[in-house]
């Protein structure tokens, strides 16, 4: 983007374009983007005080001890950190403009991501199958509702990558591209700070209560 | 991240070429990723173990240290994934951050406080209405 601005006569009122390249498209949408993440944050929150409100009211029914399996948790844990470790690749890949080694990198995130989400289906059923359903309990209703909807952001975050290694394959790493990869990577590096708060809350004090 | 090379491009707005927008040192590298997920597994490997192996004796102390190493991993993700830092976007991402900290400080203690001293007061009440 070359504008040739003409050097200012005397006498002339002087207007400075300097900021004009900030608005360029796309200028603002990590900033956007990040202000959306916040707004997600307080989603969590609020649905961390319910469970931390709600934690405790078992109406008699399984207790985390009775229900939660902490191996497995500590698998899919696992599972969503190397995640963010291959989206990082990705990203690393994508600053070299190597399209093969990007979407390589975003089909393993894609592939533990999947895991993760199969490994979290397979504990709902598990819970399911011994009667632990969210209307058992207060306990349980604000167990599902907060991992669950940290589940359903890990979804919509694998439908998004696919998109995006669709859209990488056919326009290639374009800035436009390299946008949305960015947006994607603070999405889903987010989603790992918010499993650290599942695990540790719901989880690992869920088993000590 | 592009939000550090805008900064660089008001210093030279010139080279505002797609390679300069994408930043070198924007993503961070290869070696602060992995010092990254290194932190990151320690920081998780020891929480699991405590919960998981009973080592500390006493349930809140455990309860307490877990949650040190859950805030220790926050702020590494933070750093080293998320690539949060002061500068970018002119310091406001980190003023959202900020502020989202200390909405969701209050949202979370406050919910804690209240409901705990609620559910304690209405325990009689709700013995007395199963009473004949």
């Amino acid at each position: 983007m070359t504008v040739s601005i003409s050097p200012p006569r005397e006498g002339h009122p002087v207007f400075y374009l300097e900021d004009e390249h900030a608005h360029a498209e796309g200028g603002s949408t990590m900033l956007g983007f990040w202000i959306y993440l916040m707004s997600d944050c307080l989603i969590f929150a609020i649905l961390f005080a319910t469970y931390g409100v709600l934690g405790g009211s078992y109406a008699a029914g399984p207790a985390p001890k009775d229900l939660f399996d902490l191996s497995l948790v500590a698998v899919n844990t696992t599972m969503l950190l190397l995640s963010s470790i291959t989206y990082g690749f990705a990203m690393l890949a994508m600053e070299k403009e190597r399209v093969g080694a990007t979407q390589g990198w975003l089909t393993v995130t894609g592939l533990f991501g999947l895991a993760f989400i199969g490994i979290e289906l397979y504990e709902f059923a598990h819970m399911f199958h011994e009667g632990a359903t969210p209307q058992r309990s207060a306990f349980l209703s604000s167990f599902y509702t907060l991992v669950g909807t940290h589940g359903l952001h890990v979804t919509f975050g694998l439908i998004w990558l696919v998109t995006l290694i669709t859209q990488v394959a056919q326009r290639g790493l374009i800035e436009a591209n390299r946008r949305r990869l960015m947006c994607l990577s603070l999405f889903w590096h987010f989603l790992d700070v918010i499993w650290i708060g599942v695990f540790t809350f719901v989880y690992l004090m869920g088993m000590l209560r | 991240m592009t939000t550090e090379s805008h900064s660089a491009t008001h210093v030279s707005a010139g080279s505002h070429t797609s390679a300069g927008h994408a930043g070198d040192h924007a993503h961070g590298s290869l070696r602060s990723y992995l010092i990254g997920f290194g932190l990151s597994a320690v920081l998780t490997a020891i929480p699991f173990w405590l919960v998981m192996g009973s080592v500390i004796d006493s349930k809140p102390v455990t309860g307490i240290v877990i949650m040190i190493f859950a805030a220790a991993q926050i702020v590494v993700h933070m750093i080293y994934f998320l690539h949060m830092n002061t500068r970018a976007e002119e310091g406001w991402t980190m003023m959202a951050l900020i502020f989202t900290i200390i909405m969701v400080v209050i949202a979370l203690t406050g919910s804690l406080w209240v409901m705990y001293h609620l559910n304690t007061n209405m325990m009689p009440v709700h013995d007395m209405s199963r009473m004949p």
